[in-house]
């Protein structure tokens, strides 16, 4: 499919194939400038990751991006249309997860498809589908309270799944995840990333985290609000996940994205 | 509880108070309080004759319905308070005004208006229900999680599904809360509202009672709607918690 549509697409420019452009994106709170002047290209089937101190604006783009903020300048591209506004070529995974208390885990993971109007039969195999997927099984019928932290993600993880988008928004997913449970779901996520076939973007403020689960990195600094640096992790990322963490090029990759934010640490 | 190494009975509390009552009745200290037993013999008698089954059906018949309209308009109204600033801004200050208003005195304004029969009742039982069931509507939209809004927005919710499918079912505690407080408000309401009027319903019956000085009839009365009022506000409170579980961890 990839070839047919590489044939009959319009030469504009050398970029490679990208699932998301973000053109000359401003963003204003009042006199505060969150965004100034922002683009970025966010390549099909591929992880990119937005990494940078806190108040760099990092989850205010991914909430453009969502169509949950408007921009106050500039576009969002996504596969040739301009968005502004959800829609079901994106689905986003929250930072608190965001289930619903009062529902069980199968509701909550079919809740996108059933504000779809899909059928309750079909949402629910479906759902329980994408529950085997992220390691539930058997949880179905549980409540979010019933449930830890890595496990909740999780189900947030399947709901964002189930509805099957072209572009998955992660607004920090494991930063309320304890860290042997993080280390996990960031294994998985690579796994997720190599089998769906899904552009991917995830918002982190851990430098570790953004090299060992990335494609590319975009590493955005603050006042005002630019992307300072794209760096494209590759020489590790076929060597068997259990191998990156000590990867000279993973370690040094760290190294100098810490050298370029440490003045930004408090 | 327990007294003196004795699990005591959930209403013990109750027989005691109703045991003091017997004796003081039966002291014969004032004609105003007849013994206990003698109210309760009174109550089977005139739970069946027609002057009082016709004053529970009107009683029954205004309550639900000023009950049904407060919780039919003061949800959805609170609600949207909660979730649109101007028409909080536009309606805050009246429903406090309303709330601690008293509203008593609002009836015989309703009287005029509305006439002398169930209109009124109905709508001075709304009056009294109505104001904390918005406010507890809008206190419960106030501290929903962002993140549920967002969420349902970003899954393509339409503004009626977030409505039925997020806020009605986050806010859902407080909610509960304020029905349960409107409804033992909109007792005192129906009743007020019949005694002022006192020509329908309990009001009547009252009237009839207390200017023949029959004590026992009037008792007898006072503790089935003291009874009913204390069994909704119970079955409430029970669906309140059924909720609780989820109330903690928004």
């Amino acid at each position: 499919m990839s070839q047919t549509d590489a044939a009959t697409a319009p030469s504009s420019g050398p970029a490679p194939d990208s699932a998301v452009s973000v053109r000359n994106v401003s963003k204003n709170y009042g006199p505060v400038e969150a965004l100034k002047n922002l683009s970025l290209e966010f390549p099909r089937g591929e992880l990119t990751s937005l990494l940078g101190p806190s108040g760099c604006g990092k989850t205010t783009l991914l909430k453009i991006i969502a169509g949950l903020l408007q921009p106050s300048a500039g576009e969002i591209v996504i596969d040739g249309n301009t968005v502004t506004a959800p829609g079901p070529d994106r689905a986003f995974v929250f930072q608190d997860f965001a289930l619903l208390p009062w529902a069980s885990v199968i509701r909550n993971v079919a809740f996108g498809l059933e504000l779809r109007g899909v059928a309750r039969s079909e949402r629910e195999a479906i759902a329980e589908k994408y529950i085997a997927n992220v390691g539930l099984s058997g949880f179905e019928n549980s409540y979010p309270h019933q449930l830890s932290g890595g496990m909740r993600q999780r189900v947030g993880l399947a709901r964002a799944l189930s509805v099957d988008a072209q572009v998955l928004l992660l607004d920090e997913p494991f930063s309320a995840v304890d860290e042997q449970n993080r280390r996990k779901f960031q294994e998985d996520l690579l796994e997720l990333v190599r089998n769906e076939n899904k552009t991917f973007i995830f918002v982190t403020h851990s430098i570790e985290e953004a090299v060992y689960v990335s494609d590319q990195i975009a590493i955005l600094l603050p006042r005002p609000s630019r992307v300072s640096e794209i760096i494209r992790p590759s020489g590790f990322r076929n060597k068997g996940i259990e191998n990156i963490r000590r990867d000279p090029e993973y370690l040094d990759i760290v190294d100098e994205i810490w050298a370029s934010l440490r003045s930004y640490a408090e | 509880m327990t007294a003196f190494g004795y699990r005591l009975p959930a209403m013990s509390s109750l027989l005691v108070w109703g045991l003091l009552w017997e004796i003081i009745g039966q002291l014969h200290l004032t004609f105003f309080v007849p013994p206990l037993s003698q109210v309760i013999i009174t109550l089977v008698e005139i739970i069946g004759t027609p002057a009082f089954l016709k004053a529970l059906r009107e009683t029954a018949i205004a309550f639900l319905s000023g009950v049904a309209a407060s919780v039919l308009i003061g949800i959805p109204v609170g609600i949207l308070m909660g979730k649109n600033r101007l028409i909080d801004e536009i309606l805050l200050p009246w429903v406090n005004i309303f709330l601690s208003a008293p509203l008593t005195a609002l009836v015989p304004v309703l009287m005029v208006l509305f006439g002398f029969g169930m209109t009124s009742i109905i709508i001075t039982t709304t009056l009294f229900a109505i104001w904390i069931i918005i406010l507890n509507s809008r206190a419960g939209v106030l501290q929903i999680n962002r993140s549920l809004v967002e969420m349902a927005r970003s899954f393509g919710a339409s503004p009626l599904d977030a409505f039925f499918k997020i806020y009605v079912w986050a806010a859902l505690p407080e909610i509960l809360g304020g029905v349960r407080i409107g409804v033992i408000r909109a007792v005192k309401g129906v009743i007020i509202g019949q005694l002022l009027i006192s020509i329908v319903g309990f009001g009547a019956l009252f009237e009839l009672y207390s200017s023949n000085f029959l004590m026992g009839h009037f008792w007898a009365v006072l503790l089935v709607l003291f009874g009913m009022a204390f069994a909704i506000s119970e079955f409430l409170g029970y669906l309140e918690r059924r909720v609780a579980y989820y109330a903690a961890s928004r």
